[in-house]
C-alpha cells in the first residue's frame, strides 16, 4: 500500500471536489455574456447580483427561517436531550429523536404538506421555520446526547449538595457543562436551514420564496454569469463560517 | 423528601421531555401517519384524498412503467454509492494514515464542499458539462473531439452529480472505521506471514465493513431520494423516484399513490439500516457504536 | 453526644442487597471511618447520608430529626466526591462561593469566608485559577474547602486520598486531621484502605456484604478482631480453623493451638483462631512445624512464609531485621496465648 500509485485516488478525490468550484470561482470574474466563455476580467456580474432584489428578498427570508428555526431547535434539542438521559432508556424515543436527521428529505417534506394541508395552514415562513425545526432539533439532541454521555453526573450532585435546587443546578452547573454541543448543534442547525432546498420547496408560500429555491429558479429556467458570481459569494460565506466554527468549537472546548 | 421527590419525578421529566416530544408528534409523528395512511385511500377528481380504502396504490406501483422508474433509479443511486466506494476507501485509508496536522486538514477539505449550497454545487456540473462547457471545449482545443459530447441531460451526467453530492458522506465513516483500527492488527497479522493483500482481505476489510455500510446508506438513500440532480443534470430525459414523487405531489395532485412511492424510500432506507446494523454486531465486536 | 443516627437501614438494587438492616451511631465531633472492600454498601450508606439514595426500609436522625425528610441540597451535610467533582467552568474562588451564595448570603460575608478558607487549605494564591490548572493534591484542598466553608453539621468524604499518589497522599492524610480539629465538623470517610482508615479515623466501621462487622477504635479494631472477615481484612492475620478445647483450639492433624479460653466459652463447637504474623516467633519448642516456602525484605522488617502440614494458606511471619531462616529451612512457631484472638 506504500507505492506512489496508491495516492492517485486521494488526489483524484480532491481534484473531482474542488476543480468544478474552481471553475465557478473563475467564471464569476468572467466579461463575456455567456456563462461558458471567457470574454476578459470584469467585476460587472457582482454588480448585478447587488442589485438584484429577488435574491436579496430571497437571502432575507433564509436568514428569517434559520434564525428562527435554529432558536427553537437548539432550545428543544438540547431539553430533550438532557431529559431523554434522565428519564428515559427508551430506544423508540431514541430512535424518533434522530429520525429526522436520518429520513429521506423528500418523505419529511411531503409528510408535511400533507399534515399543513390537512390542518388548512396557509404555507409561508412560518411553515418552513417549523418544519426546518425538525430536523434541527434532531441534530441538537444528536449532538448534545454525544455530549452528555461524557458528562460528570457528580457535577450535578455536588451541586444539590452545596444546597443548590433543580432549577439553579440545571442553569448554572447543567448547562454550562453541555455548552460545547450546544453551540456545535446549533451551528450545524443553522447552516442546514440556510442550505435546505427539498422541504422549503414543499412547504414554502408562493410569495416568499428561501434563497435556495430562487436559486434553483435561476438555474433551471436558465444559466446566467450572474450565478457564478452568487456561487463565488455563497462559497466565500461558507468557507468563512466552516473556518469560524472549526475555531469557535476549538476555543469553547479548550474553555471546558 | 417523599413529597419533593414525587414532584421531582413529575415537573421536571415533562419540563425536560414535555417540549421536544409534542413538537416531534405533530411535526413528525403526525405528517408521517397521514402520508403511511393516505396509502390506502383514493385520490379525488381534483387532488385531495378520498377516504375509501383500495389497494390500487400499490398494484399500480408494479405497473412496468413505474417500476422501470424504481430499477432504474436503484441502478443509478448504486453504481453511484460503488463509485463512491472506489473513490472513498482509499481516501479515506490515506487520510487516517496521515500526520495529525495534515489530517484534521485533510479531513476539512473533504468537507468543506459539502458545507456550500447544494444546487450552486449541481450547477457548477451544467457549467463543465454542457455542450459549449469547460470540459468539451477543453477536449476540442487539445483536439481530441471534433464535435461537443452530448455530456449534459445523461445518465452519467446525474451519477456525477450524485457523486459530488455525497462523496464527503462516504469518506467520513469509512475514515472514522480506518482510524479507529488498532495499528497493531495489521502488524500483528503481517507478524503472522500475511502480505500486504492478505492483510487487507482478512484484517482491514472486515473489520471497517461497518463503515463501509455506514458509507454506502449515507451515498445511497439520499440518491435514491433526490429530485433535483436528475432533473438538472438529467434534462427530464432520466426519472428518478424522487421527481415521480415530486410529481404526484405537486403537478398530478395523485397523493395517495405519491405516498406509496414515498413509502418504498422508506422501506429500502429501513433495510439498509438494518443491514448496517447486523453487520455492526457481526464484525465489529462492540454492538451499535459503528 | 450522638449526631447520626441509622437505624435498621436496607437498600436493595433488584436482586443486589447493597445494605442489609445497617444500624451505626456516629458521635459529635469525631473523624469516623467507613471501611470495607468495594461492594460492602459502604458507598450505598454515604449516598444515603447525603440524600442521592433513599433506604428501602429504616431511619436516619440528624441531631434526632429526620434527615431522610429533607431533599439533598436542604441538609446540612457536605459530601467530598471522589472525583471532586470540581466545577470545570468556574474559578476555584467560584467553585467555593457557589455553595454560599445558594444560602443568599451577602456578597461580603461570601468573599470574607471565601479568603478565609482559601487561608485555611493554603491556596490564596490559586484562587482565580480554573480546576483544570490544579495539581492533584490542590484540587483536593478546593474540594475539600468548599465543602467545610458551607459549616456542615457533617462532612462525608468519599476514597478522599484514592486519586493521589503516594507522597501527596501522606501529606494530606495529616492535613485532613489537622482540619478537622480546627473546624470541629464530624467528617465520615469512606475508604476501602485500612491503613488510611486507621491512621485517620477515631473509630472505624467494617462493612460486609452490606452489614456492620464491627464498630471500634483502629486500635482496638486491630488487636480484637470480633469476625473472621475483620481479623482477615484488617491488617495481615494467620487464620486456624478447628474445635474449641478448654486448653486452646485443636487443629485437625496439626494439633492443640494455645490461646486464652474466657471460663464461659461453649467447648466443643467449632471456632476460628487469628494469630498476627508479627506475633509469632521461631522457637525450639514451637506448636507448628514446618519448611520455609519463600523470604522477602521489606528495608526494616522481613516476611516469612512457612508450609505447615495440614494448615492450607502458608502462615506468615513477620521478623526484624532480615530473615533469621532461609528458603527450604525446617522450622518450627510459637507464640504466646494472650496474642491469639479467638473468633466466633
Amino acid at each position: 500500500m506504500r507505492s506512489r500509485w496508491a495516492f492517485a485516488p486521494f488526489w483524484l478525490t480532491y481534484l473531482f471536489l474542488y476543480a468544478p468550484i474552481a471553475v465557478l470561482v473563475v467564471m464569476s470574474f468572467n466579461a463575456a455574456d455567456t456563462p461558458y466563455t471567457w470574454g476578459g476580467f470584469s467585476t460587472h456580474w457582482y454588480g448585478e447580483l447587488a442589485s438584484d432584489t429577488k435574491i436579496r428578498e430571497g437571502l432575507v427570508n433564509t436568514l428569517i427561517v434559520a434564525t428562527g428555526s435554529t432558536v427553537l431547535a437548539t432550545v428543544l434539542g438540547t431539553l430533550l436531550a438532557v431529559g431523554m438521559a434522565r428519564y428515559t432508556r427508551s430506544k423508540v424515543l431514541g430512535a424518533l429523536a434522530t429520525l429526522p436527521a436520518i429520513l429521506p428529505d423528500l418523505v419529511l417534506a411531503i409528510g408535511l404538506l400533507a399534515f399543513y394541508s390537512a390542518i388548512q395552514a396557509t404555507l409561508g415562513l412560518h411553515s418552513v421555520l417549523a418544519a426546518h425545526t425538525v430536523f434541527g432539533m434532531a441534530f441538537v439532541a444528536t449532538v448534545v446526547r454525544t455530549r452528555l454521555t461524557h458528562a460528570d453526573l457528580s457535577l450535578e450532585e455536588a451541586s444539590r449538595d452545596l444546597g443548590a435546587g433543580a432549577f439553579t443546578t440545571f442553569v448554572r452547573i447543567t448547562l454550562p457543562g453541555l455548552m460545547p454541543g450546544i453551540v456545535a448543534g446549533a451551528l450545524l442547525a443553522f447552516t442546514l436551514s440556510i442550505d435546505e432546498f427539498v422541504i422549503a420547496f414543499f412547504t414554502a408560500g408562493p410569495k416568499d420564496p428561501t434563497l435556495p429555491i430562487v436559486i434553483y429558479s435561476m438555474v433551471r429556467f436558465g444559466v446566467t454569469p450572474e450565478i457564478n458570481a452568487l456561487a463565488t459569494v455563497l462559497l466565500a460565506v461558507s468557507f468563512t463560517a466552516v473556518i469560524l466554527v472549526q475555531r469557535v468549537t476549538r476555543l469553547t472546548d479548550s474553555l471546558r | 423528601m417523599r413529597t419533593t421527590r414525587r414532584r421531582r419525578l413529575r415537573v421536571e421529566p415533562l419540563v425536560l421531555l414535555g417540549p421536544g416530544l409534542a413538537y416531534l408528534l405533530v411535526f413528525l409523528v403526525v405528517p408521517l401517519g397521514l402520508v403511511l395512511s393516505y396509502t390506502v385511500f383514493q385520490r379525488g377528481r381534483f387532488g385531495g384524498i378520498v377516504y375509501e380504502a383500495t389497494a390500487e396504490n400499490f398494484t399500480r406501483v408494479a405497473d412496468p412503467l413505474y417500476l422501470d422508474v424504481l430499477l432504474h433509479s436503484v441502478k443509478i443511486a448504486g453504481i453511484t454509492t460503488l463509485l463512491a466506494l472506489a473513490l472513498g476507501y482509499p481516501t479515506a485509508y490515506v487520510i487516517a494514515k496521515l500526520p495529525a496536522k495534515w489530517k484534521t486538514l485533510a479531513l476539512i477539505a473533504v468537507v468543506l464542499p459539502f458545507w456550500t449550497n447544494f444546487l450552486i454545487r449541481t450547477y457548477a456540473w451544467i457549467v463543465l458539462l454542457n455542450s459549449q462547457g469547460v470540459v468539451n471545449s477543453a477536449l476540442g482545443d487539445l483536439g481530441l473531439i471534433d464535435e461537443p459530447l452530448q455530456l449534459l441531460y445523461t445518465d452519467g451526467a446525474i451519477v456525477i452529480g450524485l457523486l459530488y453530492a455525497y462523496l464527503p458522506l462516504m469518506v467520513l465513516p469509512l475514515y472514522s472505521a480506518i482510524e479507529r483500527l488498532d495499528p497493531q492488527l495489521g502488524e500483528a497479522s503481517a507478524n503472522l506471514g500475511a502480505g500486504p493483500v492478505r492483510t487487507f482481505l482478512s484484517v482491514t476489510l472486515p473489520l471497517t465493513l461497518p463503515g463501509v455500510l455506514t458509507g454506502c446508506v449515507f451515498v445511497f438513500v439520499p440518491s435514491l431520494g433526490n429530485f433535483v440532480i436528475p432533473e438538472l443534470l438529467g434534462g427530464g430525459h432520466s426519472v428518478m423516484v424522487g421527481n415521480l414523487v415530486r410529481d404526484q405531489f405537486l403537478k398530478a395532485r395523485d397523493w395517495p399513490f405519491g405516498s406509496v412511492l414515498a413509502l418504498t424510500l422508506i422501506a429500502v432506507l429501513v433495510l439498509l439500516l438494518m443491514a448496517q446494523a447486523w453487520a455492526a454486531r457481526r464484525f465489529s465486536g462492540e454492538g451499535d457504536r459503528a | 453526644m450522638t449526631l447520626v443516627s441509622v437505624r435498621g437501614v436496607t437498600r436493595r438494587f433488584g436482586e443486589v442487597t447493597a445494605l442489609d438492616d445497617v444500624s451505626l451511631d456516629i458521635e459529635q465531633g469525631e473523624f469516623f471511618a467507613l471501611l470495607g472492600p468495594s461492594g460492602c454498601g459502604k458507598t450505598t450508606l454515604l449516598r444515603i447520608l447525603a440524600g442521592f439514595e433513599r433506604p428501602d426500609s429504616g431511619e436516619v436522625l440528624l441531631d434526632g430529626a429526620d434527615l431522610l425528610a429533607l431533599p439533598p441540597h436542604r441538609r446540612p451535610v457536605n459530601l467530598m466526591f471522589q472525583s471532586y467533582a470540581l466545577f470545570p467552568h468556574l474559578s476555584v474562588e467560584k467553585n467555593i462561593a457557589y455553595g454560599l451564595e445558594r444560602e443568599r448570603l451577602a456578597k461580603a460575608e461570601i468573599r470574607e469566608r471565601v479568603a478565609e478558607v482559601l487561608e485555611t487549605i493554603g491556596l490564596g494564591g490559586a484562587a482565580r485559577r480554573r480546576p483544570d490548572q490544579l495539581s492533584g493534591g490542590q484540587r483536593q484542598r478546593v474540594a475539600l474547602a468548599r465543602a467545610i466553608v458551607k459549616r456542615p453539621r457533617l462532612l462525608l468524604l468519599d476514597e478522599p486520598l484514592s486519586a493521589l499518589d503516594k507522597k501527596v497522599r501522606a501529606e494530606m492524610q495529616l492535613e485532613l486531621k489537622r482540619l478537622q480539629h480546627e473546624v470541629g465538623i464530624t467528617f465520615v470517610v469512606v475508604t476501602h484502605d485500612q491503613e488510611e482508615a486507621m491512621s485517620l479515623a477515631d473509630r472505624i466501621a467494617v462493612l460486609h456484604g452490606g452489614g456492620v462487622e464491627q464498630v471500634d477504635p483502629p486500635v482496638a479494631l486491630y488487636e480484637r478482631p470480633r469476625t473472621r472477615f475483620t481479623a482477615d481484612f484488617v491488617g495481615a492475620n494467620n487464620l486456624f480453623h478447628g474445635t474449641l478445647r478448654a486448653q486452646g483450639v485443636e487443629v485437625a492433624g496439626v494439633g492443640l493451638l494455645p490461646c486464652d479460653v474466657p471460663a464461659d466459652a461453649a467447648l466443643g463447637t467449632a471456632v476460628d483462631l487469628a494469630v498476627r504474623p508479627e506475633n509469632i516467633a521461631f522457637t525450639d519448642a514451637g506448636v507448628l512445624r514446618g519448611t520455609v516456602l519463600d523470604t522477602s525484605f521489606y528495608g526494616g522488617q522481613s516476611r516469612v512464609s512457612i508450609a505447615v502440614p495440614g494448615v492450607a494458606q502458608p502462615v506468615e511471619v513477620t521478623a526484624a531485621g532480615a530473615s533469621p531462616v532461609a528458603q527450604g529451612a525446617e522450622v518450627q512457631l510459637g507464640w504466646s496465648p494472650a496474642h491469639a484472638v479467638l473468633l466466633p
